[in-house]
């Protein structure tokens, strides 16, 4: 798989409130309308003007917080290409597999891009090409893989159980 | 090589001597999850399955809009409500007297028990950990996943320990002590790891103290985070215990460690976390005299009996200069609060008291915050916008810290107050 698209750059410690706030938590519940509240409260111009593709490019520790799968949905639903952070909050990075959305750690490509450039991910040689230049990301480990492969964690437990 | 707490639980729930970094699958003995139980249940019927894997493993407690707010607040609880009942699954809390915040109600009613493995549709679920379970927050789709297999998947986590040592000066408390441990930390310096808190500083600490500190592991990243049963424990569990099939499990004193790190309570003051991160940590004295607009006293990090009687003993007697919101963390305490004249205390000051439930501490009713406004606040998270309006500002800080900044309209020491 690859993808291709604009960078959106952000920094340390992006926490789920404002990837989604929780006041839309029990009022907004169609997947696709949790689209236009993304990143709300942080980068009001975002949700606007992403197209699919785009790539999130954050510092550290992207996700804390809360657990809301919403902070996964509605990037998701935006058809995000993938986030790539030097860190991830572990409650949020098991939301984004299983939801079936890319993310990968890089502790170089924060530094290699700049908001707005061309980024390239190819996942399966595990590379980043932005700035003219290439970093290496390791592969998920095989228990994630499964699921990624099958698009997230409800079609891989359909799958499982022969309900596909 | 000894275990620790992590290794040891997860390695009872998967049947083997489990090490860190291994991945296991387990049957979770407990799946708690509140409002949101509505929405998983709808993930639960895409998967196919009729019924969930066994449904007394089912724990659910609304609590984040209650009573509903708004037709949408009470859609999600008609869902929650047909779904139990649908299922027969017994243990449901409605909005209801016998009701509260779900992480208080789950510990109140004996799920939380020492070395069971419990999973949470709830960043908080972390709280257990003070009666020694392993306890951790999931997301929608894995809960819908649980309840459907019965197996949910781990990478058992490294573990931290954190050394606690002496004893708090008159005014210090429980939460003073976390709020300076997740500004040493920082909000990702537990990522993925099992806290473990050991010493005397806990041994000595009351079970409500232990919740407040196991409630904010997450906000330094953790797993989960956890205290060592003891008799306090046990005396606590004794006639409430849904199950007899838990394990006082504890770490090996040859366990191995990713980190290490000590605190003297004695050498803590109150302290705060400012705006608008949790690991923003400043002493009462570098941000004393910030006006306030409110002040809250409530949520599942601080809305307990003794949370309530440490804030009516500083407001006793005197009027408090901003609106005061005060939700006991259950109806159960509410009722104590009132027997015991706590309640009584706090409405002379002045304070309001709502009913058991979230509040306003994630955005969604009872004391939302108008732009620019400043709230002193008991709960868990000050991130931007986390009470209902990006442009205000919320302090995290102690009940007593809480009472006296709501008496002066600033934030204030409660060391004053004695």
């Amino acid at each position: 798989m690859k993808i291709k698209g604009r960078v959106w750059k952000y920094g340390d410690d992006v926490n789920t409130d404002v990837i989604f706030a929780g006041k839309y938590t029990y009022t907004v519940k169609e997947r696709a309308d949790m689209a236009q509240y993304a990143l709300e409260d942080l980068d009001p111009d975002f949700a606007k003007n992403v197209k699919p593709g785009d790539v999130i490019v954050a510092g550290k520790n992207w996700g804390c917080g809360s657990s809301r799968e919403q902070a996964a949905i509605c990037l998701k639903e935006l058809e995000l290409g993938a986030i790539i952070a030097k860190s991830f909050a572990r409650i949020h990075y098991r939301n984004c597999l299983n939801e079936g959305l890319p993310i990968l750690i890089s502790a170089e490509a924060q530094d290699l891009v700049k908001n707005g450039d061309e980024i390239e991910i190819d996942f399966d040689l595990g590379v980043i090409k932005a700035g003219g230049r290439e970093v290496k990301f390791p592969p998920y480990p095989k228990f994630v893989q499964g699921l990624v492969n099958d698009g997230g964690l409800i079609p891989h437990v359909k799958k499982s159980l022969g309900l596909a | 090589m000894g275990y620790t707490v992590a290794e040891k639980a997860l390695g009872r729930a998967a049947g083997y001597n489990a090490r860190a970094n291994e991945v296991v699958t387990v049957e979770p003995d407990f799946c708690m999850s509140h409002d949101n139980t509505g929405p998983i249940s709808r993930t639960f019927k895409k998967i196919g399955v009729k019924n969930v894997w066994k449904p007394e493993r089912l724990v659910v407690i609304l609590d984040h809009g209650v009573p509903a707010p708004s037709s949408d607040h009470a859609v999600n609880h008609k869902e929650a409500r047909e779904f139990m009942a649908e299922q027969g699954a017994p243990h449901f809390f409605d909005v209801t007297s016998a009701g509260g915040v779900c992480h208080q109600k789950f510990c109140e009613e004996g799920f939380a028990l020492p070395g069971i493995v419990v999973i949470g549709s709830d960043s908080h679920t972390c709280t257990y950990g003070a009666f020694g379970t392993f306890a951790t927050g999931i997301g929608r789709s894995e809960m819908a996943a649980a309840w459907a297999t019965g197996k949910i998947w781990f990478k058992v986590p490294e573990s931290m320990k954190i050394n606690v040592s002496g004893k708090f000066k008159k005014g210090v408390t429980p939460k003073d002590f976390i709020l300076k441990a997740m500004g040493d930390v920082k909000s990702d310096g537990a990522d993925y790891m099992s806290v473990e808190f050991h010493g005397s500083g806990i041994t000595d600490m009351s079970i409500a103290g232990r919740m407040t500190l196991c409630n904010l592991g997450i906000e330094m990243g953790a797993k989960n985070a956890v205290c060592a049963p003891d008799q306090k424990t046990l005396d606590y569990i004794k006639n409430r215990e849904k199950t007899e099939d838990w394990e006082a499990l504890w770490a090996d004193p040859d366990a191995v460690y990713a980190k290490e790190l000590s605190y003297d309570l004695g050498d803590i003051a109150p302290g705060v976390a400012k705006p608008h991160t949790v690991d923003n940590y400043a002493s009462i004295d570098e941000v004393k005299g910030t006006k306030v607009d409110q002040a809250f006293l409530g949520s599942c990090t601080n809305g307990r009996l003794e949370d309530l009687r440490e804030a009516a003993s500083v407001l006793k007697g005197k009027k408090v200069a901003v609106r005061t919101i005060v939700i006991p963390a259950s109806w159960n305490i509410y009722r104590e609060a009132i027997r015991d004249g706590t309640i009584e205390t706090l409405l002379d000051a002045g304070c309001i008291i709502c009913n058991s439930g979230c509040g306003p501490c994630l955005g969604a009713h009872m004391g939302t915050l108008a732009p620019g406004e400043v709230c002193v606040s008991t709960a868990n998270r000050n991130f931007k916008g986390r009470m209902g309006n990006k442009d205000s500002f919320i302090y995290l800080a102690s009940p007593y810290t809480v009472a006296i900044s709501a008496i002066k309209g600033e934030l204030s020491d409660p060391r004053e107050a004695f």
